[in-house]
């Protein structure tokens, strides 16, 4: 026989009943066949023989009856009834299978029918949404990755290989005529010139014996040389104060440039304090003769370096 | 008989020496007498030539059974060894010395790049399939001059302050780099508005624990993916010996030791974030070295002191990457074509191969 008071007051209230959570305010019950969650007299569903669940499997709903006439048949005890998809019919379903029910299990499958479409609506909307992959780190590879990192930025020796590849892109000329430096074409232009100077004044003084064979000057005292006016010509360019010199178009403009750039170098760098004053210095003290290049500016090129 | 004498002799030499070594301590801390210390150069004595007969007769020291003995011949033959090594050493600087000017070179000690696996995709700088690859990918556009990088920086949702901080200096050192936050959008509907706008690039650093720690890479019109693992990720104020922040100009680009062919699509990637034409009067240079597989980015002011030395002062972030996964066309995880993952019991099995 079935006493279903008899088996509440036992495991509703007094002893023990393993399917009940207790927390600070309320019960809970775990059991799965509960309607409603709840540790109650009219929900307990091993302490009502007519009792109805809903429940969910796969994204499909049922209805689960049990009575009091199938209690001695634990096999069969609940009825199983497939829901239909379609919301409304499912809730005529359940009516019509619970008539003559309680008004109170109606109302809770009912309420709980809704909830489970909802959630799964909600599960099938997340699967559209973004979904976040969570990839398990293994210790021991993070630890490997990150030793051989280390090592590699050993071995690496980033700043000389830096340094390298900008002195080498300095060499190739990348930056043009920016940076005064290249003291070695410097020194080679200079050497030329002086050639070029050298064989100049030769020549020039065979011409001068050839023709003043037979003439006669009047020179004064101190004698002015053709040599010695071409040297003139070269102190003039020795003057460094370039804004103040009107020479060749090219050349000043080179220089304005020059002056330009430098200056907003300073700038640039003032605050650091690592002004480009030692290379303008040193530009104007040494002993400087203007050359005049034509240099086509060629397009920085980034070079891929192996 | 013989056998029993040469076991005492043993375990005489051998507890004798276990007595000695904490007797030794105690001789050093002032303790002693003399004729304990003469006792114990006799048996230093008999010690050796017992040890000089033990070694030769094939006698392995793993077949001795007691530990501390076991580890004692171990110390042994490891002083052996080494005394071996030191004699043979100062051999070879004598003859050195000896034979002065025609010594043979020194030999070149091996590293790992020395010994690196020779990997077959490594590019040939003449090779002319790769040249025409290369005019025809997805970078001729850029390459050729015809388009200007643009690039949207971003994160993945929710970033905490570090990442935050990090996106920001990243913008500072790209040229044309904006920042905008994620606000759990969806990367597949970022793609096509970015398309519209005429970004080049878009860049989503990922998110792990308040550290960045991933960062996706893609190239706008149809280009490929790269996924880059991030470590090491030091901010601006972290830098010790800082210069003063960037400038505005564009700076040089440096790609160092891309030789493979994957390394050339990855150097280009690289490239393609900085405008074509850098700016000289900035002097700013952005490093990307590739060594063993790990790519360091580093952000430097320039000066030449003279036209051998130049100074470097390192400005901006400093991270390093590692390739995880390059895929061709934009972000698509499910269902793009990956031209190269990294798999990593097949590639990282051995220490000599890298594929960078």
């Amino acid at each position: 026989m079935q006493h279903d008071d008899v088996i509440w007051d036992i495991i509703g209230n007094k002893q023990f009943c393993s399917h009940k959570v207790k927390t600070k305010s309320q019960n809970f019950c775990r059991n799965e066949y509960n309607v409603t969650g709840l540790c109650n007299r009219s929900s307990c569903p091993l302490s009502n023989s007519q009792y109805a669940t809903i429940r969910e499997e796969k994204g499909q709903c049922f209805l689960y009856m049990k009575v009091i006439e199938r209690a001695a048949f634990p096999a069969k005890m609940w009825e199983k009834v497939k829901l239909s998809k379609n919301y409304e019919k499912a809730l005529e379903q359940i009516d019509e299978n619970l008539i003559y029910w309680p008004r109170f299990i109606r109302h809770k499958c009912k309420q709980r029918f809704t909830k489970v479409t909802q959630y799964l609506i909600r599960m099938r909307k997340l699967v559209l949404k973004r979904q976040r992959k969570l990839v398990p780190l293994s210790r021991k590879v993070e630890q490997r990755e990150k030793r051989k990192e280390e090592k590699a930025l050993i071995a690496a020796q980033l700043d000389n290989a830096i340094e390298k590849e900008l002195l080498e892109r300095l060499k190739q000329g990348t930056y043009g005529d920016i940076y005064n430096f290249p003291v070695h074409a410097f020194d080679k232009a200079l050497d030329q010139q002086d050639e070029e100077s050298e064989s100049e004044e030769e020549s020039e003084e065979e011409e001068e014996d050839e023709e003043d064979v037979g003439k006669r000057e009047f020179v004064a005292e101190e004698e002015v040389e053709e040599s010695d006016l071409s040297d003139f010509e070269d102190m003039n360019r020795l003057k460094t104060s370039s804004d103040e010199e009107e020479e060749d178009d090219e050349s000043s403009e080179e220089e304005d440039e020059d002056e330009e750039e430098m200056e907003t170098e300073t700038k640039a760098s003032k605050s650091k304090g690592k002004s480009p004053a030692n290379g303008v210095a040193a530009r104007k003290k040494r002993a400087h003769v203007e050359i005049e290049y034509e240099q086509e500016t060629e397009p920085a090129s980034k070079s891929i370096a192996t | 008989m013989d056998i029993t004498e040469v076991q005492v002799s043993q375990d005489n030499t051998g507890k004798k020496k276990n007595k000695k070594t904490p007797k030794k301590k105690r001789n050093g801390n002032g303790e002693g007498s003399a004729a304990q210390r003469k006792v114990e150069e006799e048996e230093d004595e008999k010690k050796m030539e017992k040890s000089e007969e033990a070694f030769p007769p094939t006698f392995s020291v793993s077949e001795i059974k007691n530990k501390q003995r076991r580890h004692f011949m171990f110390m042994k033959l490891k002083q052996e060894k080494r005394k071996q090594k030191m004699q043979l050493k100062k051999k070879k600087k004598k003859e050195r010395e000896a034979l002065g000017d025609k010594a043979p070179p020194k030999e070149v000690p091996k590293t790992i790049e020395n010994q690196r696996v020779y990997d077959e995709t490594t590019v040939d700088p003449e090779d002319e399939e790769v040249a025409f690859d290369e005019g025809t990918d997805e970078f001729s556009a850029y390459f050729n001059g015809l388009t200007n990088p643009k690039v949207l920086i971003t994160t993945s949702d929710r970033p905490r302050g570090r990442t935050v901080k990090f996106c920001e200096q990243l913008a500072t050192v790209i040229p044309n780099a904006h920042v905008y936050y994620r606000r759990g959008l969806a990367l597949k509907r970022v793609i096509p508005q970015c398309i519209a706008r005429n970004f080049t690039y878009l860049m989503v650093v990922n998110e792990d624990r308040k550290m960045p720690n991933g960062l996706v890479l893609c190239h706008l019109p149809d280009g490929p993916t790269a996924h880059f693992k991030v470590s090491s990720v030091r901010l601006r104020k972290e830098i010790k010996r800082r210069g003063k922040d960037p400038t505005e100009h564009s700076p040089e680009v440096i790609l160092n030791n891309f030789s493979t062919r994957l390394g050339h699509s990855i150097g280009r990637l690289f490239a393609a974030l900085f405008p074509q034409d850098p700016q000289f009067i900035g002097r700013q240079a952005a490093t990307f070295h590739n060594q063993r597989d790990f790519i360091f980015f580093r952000f430097h002011r320039y000066i030449f002191k003279n036209e051998k030395k130049v100074g470097i002062q390192e400005l901006g972030p400093r991270f390093t990457l590692k390739l995880r996964s390059l895929q061709k066309g934009t972000f698509d995880s499910k269902f793009g074509e990956y031209e190269w993952v990294l798999k990593r019991h097949e590639m990282d099995a051995c220490r000599r191969k890298f594929q960078l």
